[in-house]
């Protein structure tokens, strides 16, 4: 294991997020803080619980799904895709590293982006509504493997795409919509039947079901279910990505 | 063992173009190889198969023994690829992307090692500069910076001067020379012919695919030394009267003209008696016309017989 290696990548990838701190920082604060002037204070207002939990305090597991799910695709999908972009990928392909050591650079540092992101929306979100987190350790257990799997996610759509057009098409088209109808503001069981149906074939659902339980012990689908969604998930994606490398597809020719 | 082998390498690209067609060619520990040849030649196709950044569809490359697909750790830590289009991250500093090359191909940080590089480059002054605000020579220098970085024992240079003024690359080849000094085995392509005539060791030609020939550059200076005297003649002749039998010479166009060839750098080339015994055989002098070989002759004779042969 070319362990330098991958410690260049992720050291170079960190000093682009670095060198934009202040924007990192600023604007998941802003706009979870909208979110919750909109949806906790003027809507929420008129929702008095769900499940027993104030309005306000049910959507921050859901807010930070959100934020750290597209904000994983979108480091991700950019880390890689920029080098593919301006040339800087012969660098890459030449070197002495395999496929796991460039996803270990390149997918650590946007998950770790994806973490601080999610830490400072959770950290925001505390200044509103009174947080508590039932289960501290399945929490962070679910925010990590969600910045990973989605991390892998970015890198696939980074690799995949042939402009910036692209890059967004994937997060914008499928991502979004997914993570918007996968119960972030609302519990699946405030759906007529039907929709409760079609929503558990949304694997996003799981994802901010299992993310919700370790804060109120409440969740849509079973816990294990949710580990299990999210463990497959992660597996496909890293089954995709070698395969990318195996063959080459779109990278080597 | 010779530091990089190639051997009966073929590139097949998908759309079916066949960038190389068999390629073998040995390059040796310290040397400089110019590889020569026209645009579209295959000369960045055979080295990114070197380098791994493409796939080679037949044959074998070894890199200091290491086979450059099975054993491909082993063999591209030796390499150092300095790439033809300026590929570098305009917003990242000198030094940062100097310093991720380097950890790229596994070797510890040696920041002391890398201040030697940049200031044999001129570029210590820049260490901190973006990239977007060096000029295009000082960018490409960067580059080799970069592909230094690792210490490779095997440099690949593609076109490192191509688009750049003259003085520059009088630079790079006075670059080029301290890196041979210092035991880097140096292979760069090239399309100016000077080029390689001024810094290689040998220089191989390659055009559509096919190495042409690889020869030692003081081999290739020895023909280029050498001229041509073309002696047509009124009547044009069968066979050479036997007192010009010994002499060398050659008969072309069906007879109408002799070529002798003769060494510049000998004291006595002896046209002057050829001259006296053409007339004294009887032989009728119409038009005389001296012609000296160059590389540029042997390059487009060879390129161009390949092409009558296709």
């Amino acid at each position: 294991m070319n362990w330098q290696a991958i410690r260049a990548i992720y050291v170079f990838e960190m000093s682009r997020f670095f060198r934009t701190l202040l924007q990192s920082f600023v604007s998941p604060v802003i706009s979870t803080s909208l979110y919750f002037v909109v949806f906790g204070a003027a809507i929420g207002s008129r929702i008095d619980q769900v499940d027993g939990i104030s309005y306000g305090a049910f959507i921050v597991p859901g807010l930070i799904m959100l934020s750290v799910m597209t904000q994983a695709i979108s480091n991700a999908s950019f880390g890689i895709y920029f080098p593919k972009f301006i040339g800087t990928i012969y660098e890459l392909l030449s070197a002495p590293i395999n496929f796991l050591e460039i996803v270990m650079g390149y997918v650590g540092a946007a998950a770790t982006k994806a973490l601080f992101i999610g830490v400072v929306i959770l950290g925001t979100s505390a200044l509103f509504v009174d947080l508590s987190i039932q289960h501290p350790f399945a929490m962070l257990l679910f925010l990590v493997l969600t910045c990973l799997s989605f991390s892998l996610l970015g890198f696939i759509i980074g690799i995949w795409a042939g402009n910036f057009e692209q890059l967004q098409l994937v997060p914008l088209l499928i991502v979004t919509p997914l993570v918007f109808l996968g119960g972030s503001f609302y519990s699946i069981s405030m759906l007529p039947p039907v929709w409760q149906t079609i929503s558990f074939f949304n694997p996003v659902v799981y994802l901010v079901s299992g993310f919700r339980w370790s804060f109120f012990g409440l969740a849509d689908v079973p816990i294990g279910l949710s580990l299990l969604a999210i463990g497959a998930f992660t597996m496909l994606c890293l089954a995709v990505i070698w395969w990318i490398f195996k063959t080459g597809w779109r990278i080597r020719q | 063992m010779p530091m990089v082998r190639i051997t009966n390498v073929r590139k097949a690209y998908a759309t079916g173009f066949e960038a190389l067609k068999g390629v073998s060619l040995d390059i040796h520990e310290g040397e400089i190889l110019a590889l020569l040849g026209p645009n579209g030649a295959g000369k960045t196709t055979l080295i990114s198969t070197i380098c791994g950044i493409t796939q080679p569809t037949s044959g074998t490359i070894t890199v200091g023994g290491h086979d450059v697909v099975t054993a491909y750790r082993g063999a591209r830590s030796l390499v150092g690829l300095v790439p033809q289009e300026i590929n570098l991250e305009p917003f990242e500093r000198v030094m940062n992307t100097v310093r991720f090359s380097r950890g790229l191909f596994g070797k510890p940080k040696d920041d002391a090692l890398l201040e030697r590089i940049l200031r044999q480059l001129s570029l210590w002054d820049k260490r901190d500069n973006k990239i977007m605000e060096l000029s295009g020579g000082m960018k490409r220098r960067v580059l080799i910076a970069k592909a230094l970085a690792h210490e490779p024992r095997v440099l690949f240079l593609d076109e490192p001067t191509a688009g750049v003024d003259v003085e520059l690359r009088r630079d790079m080849w006075d670059i080029v020379a301290g890196l041979k000094q210092s035991g880097v085995t140096i292979i760069l392509t090239t399309h100016y012919i000077e080029e390689a005539e001024a810094i290689a060791d040998r220089i191989g030609v390659i055009n559509a695919g096919e190495i042409l020939l690889v020869e030692e550059k003081t081999a290739l200076m020895t023909r280029l030394g050498q001229k041509e005297l073309r002696i047509e003649l009124h009547e044009p002749v069968t066979a050479l009267p036997t007192a010009l039998a010994d002499r060398g010479l050659r008969i072309e166009e069906d007879g109408q003209v002799l070529v002798y060839t003769y060494d510049t750098s000998k004291d006595r080339t002896g046209i002057a008696t050829l001259i006296r015994d053409i007339s004294e055989a009887g032989l009728v002098l119409r038009d005389l016309q001296t012609r000296q070989n160059s590389l540029e002759d042997i390059f487009v004779g060879l390129v161009t017989k390949q092409e009558d042969a296709a």
